[in-house]
């Protein structure tokens, strides 16, 4: 059996952040655990630009953003196996991993969960019709395309508007593919607005709202596809049904956080954001297990992630030097227009919390309230909010003084 | 002529309003000085970065990403990409290799480590 201080399990941006900063904070006993042969996770397949603003000061690509990363733990001598599967982990937080050497036992004293999302595939979808070749899910086009050099297809239609479906929208057409469609069936895209302006306007790509793909043809390959425009409990509307010849299809319809092994060490999952319960500090129902990144809710720009991820990272060094304080748990609920709150519950009141959030639906002019049973703590506005930009709001120290809790956060339309 | 927009140059997405008279134009709703800077560019004479994948000749399935050092004109970035096809590099090749020095006005920089 190994022993180390802390295992991070998962070397993408989540991961390769929280082992920098925990190193950072004085624990450099830590190991990273990653299954490719590389660090980096998604990022690497993510070759357009726009990453890093907001952390590293300036626009990179995918794989410059991982490669700074990469290069942070390399100089800090923490440990990294690759080509190395975690396979299970306990709540006396035992590590069972496979690579080629064989079965790995690592007993570690905290650990961070940064294993991040996989995509939503057909078969959640329940599309009628053939299963013949030419349907992706949208990061896997996106891995064939920019990692392996292949052209996934030539006439495209792309269902879902979320961001990764709008990249790859420009990304077939600047190769040559012609795009038929993008197709979402709510009444507004899950992207940013800046990719629906740099990657449909820019080639003049249509996106069909309240809109979905209802029947799949083609025996070998993909030869078209029926869509249809939907009511508003998403039910197909006969007699808008339209069909699009084309060979390939993408799917772009939603992520879901990689949490197998969180619930095989039994931590408790929160159905809204299908990531662990945590409190300030990233950490789950048992104590020293931390999560961050993707596996924990589903961001929309690394930088967040990695800012998480440094949190976590930070916590797991304190837990580790036992200086990891919980005062009292208050939980947090998400109110009125507030899809989930993250973190679930909050333990400090000698800290600045920052509440993570999604709204229900677009929204123009709003005002975020926190608050407990008695009174406001908090109040924020924003000029829009809608559910595909994720908000950040915060709590001061002085505001949680005296909080019993339970803490929501509504929302208030104010125009 | 007034035009709205949406800025790109990050996630915050301004809605911007160009007014062009002539050569000179006036922005509002922008919230830093390059959201002015990219509403006037998209009125004159619209730019974007270029990022595509080049293929390494010694590695089995292995595309190399790269980038347009600075943004090129919009309606060329399908030249740059089908220039960019046919192009194939040797590894190893390092961030910030620049692979030619001048496709539609811009050095090609490599974006991906390939030991």
């Amino acid at each position: 059996m190994l022993e180390h201080d802390i295992v991070v399990i998962g070397g993408g941006p989540a991961g390769m952040a929280a082992a920098v900063a925990a190193y950072d904070a004085g624990c450099t006993d830590v190991v990273i655990l990653e299954r490719e042969a590389n660090l980096g996770g998604i990022l690497m397949q993510c070759i357009h630009n726009g990453f890093g603003l907001h952390k590293l000061g300036s626009e990179l690509t995918g794989p410059e953003y991982a490669e700074a990363y990469a290069q942070m733990v390399t100089q800090r001598n923490i440990q990294v196996y690759t080509e190395t599967m975690v396979t299970g982990i306990t709540p006396e937080k035992i590590i069972t991993a496979q690579n080629c050497g064989g079965i790995l036992k690592l007993r570690a004293k905290a650990i961070v969960l940064s294993m991040g999302c996989r995509e939503r595939s057909r078969g959640a979808l329940n599309i009628c019709g053939t299963r013949p070749a030419g349907i992706y899910s949208a990061g896997t086009a996106q891995k064939l395309m920019n990692c392996m050099g292949y052209q996934v297809g030539k006439k495209v239609v792309i269902l879902g508007s979320g961001d990764i479906g709008l990249i790859m929208a420009r990304r077939m057409s600047m190769e040559g593919a012609k795009v038929e469609a993008v197709c979402e069936v709510m009444p507004y895209s899950g992207g940013l607005t800046r990719n629906i302006v740099q990657c449909l306007e820019d080639f003049g790509i249509p996106l069909y709202l309240g809109t979905t793909v209802v029947r799949i043809h083609g025996q070998k390959r993909l030869e078209g596809v029926t869509i249809a425009q939907v009511d508003g409990s998403r039910n197909p509307i006969p007699g808008t049904e339209r069909f699009i010849p084309c060979d390939t299809l993408l799917l772009s319809v939603g992520l879901i956080p990689e949490n197998e092994l969180t619930r095989m060490a039994g931590i408790a999952i929160d159905p809204a954001t299908n990531g662990a319960r945590v409190d300030e500090n990233c950490q789950t129902g048992i104590p020293g297990i931390f999560a961050c990144g993707n596996v924990l809710q589903v961001h929309d720009l690394v930088d967040y992630v990695s800012e998480e991820a440094e949190h976590a990272g930070e916590a797991a060094a304190r837990f580790v030097r036992r200086q990891l304080r919980e005062a009292f748990s208050r939980s947090t609920a998400a109110g009125f227009g507030v899809r989930y709150v993250v973190p679930q519950h909050i333990t400090t009141d000698e800290e600045d919390v920052s509440l993570f959030l999604r709204v229900t639906e677009p929204f123009g002019k709003v005002k975020f309230v926190i608050a407990d049973d008695e009174r406001i703590l908090a109040e924020c506005k924003r000029l829009k909010a809608a559910p595909g930009e994720m908000e950040k709001l915060t709590l001061k120290a002085e505001q949680l003084k005296n909080v019993q809790g339970p803490i929501t956060v509504s929302l208030e339309v104010l125009e | 002529m007034k035009r709205n927009m949406t800025c790109i140059i990050c996630p915050k997405g301004c809605l911007l309003m160009a007014e062009i008279c002539d050569d000179a134009v006036s922005v509002t709703g922008n919230s830093c000085p390059k959201g002015r800077e990219y509403a006037i560019s998209e009125c004159l004479h619209p730019m974007r970065t270029v990022t595509t994948v080049v293929r390494v000749v010694n590695r089995t399935d292995t595309m190399v990403s790269v980038k347009t050092a600075r943004p090129v004109p919009k309606e060329k970035m399908v030249q740059v990409v089908a220039a960019l096809r046919s192009m194939r590099v040797k590894a190893p090749v390092a961030v910030g290799d620049v692979l030619c020095e001048n496709i539609c006005g811009s050095a090609i920089v490599v974006t991906k480590t390939v030991l």
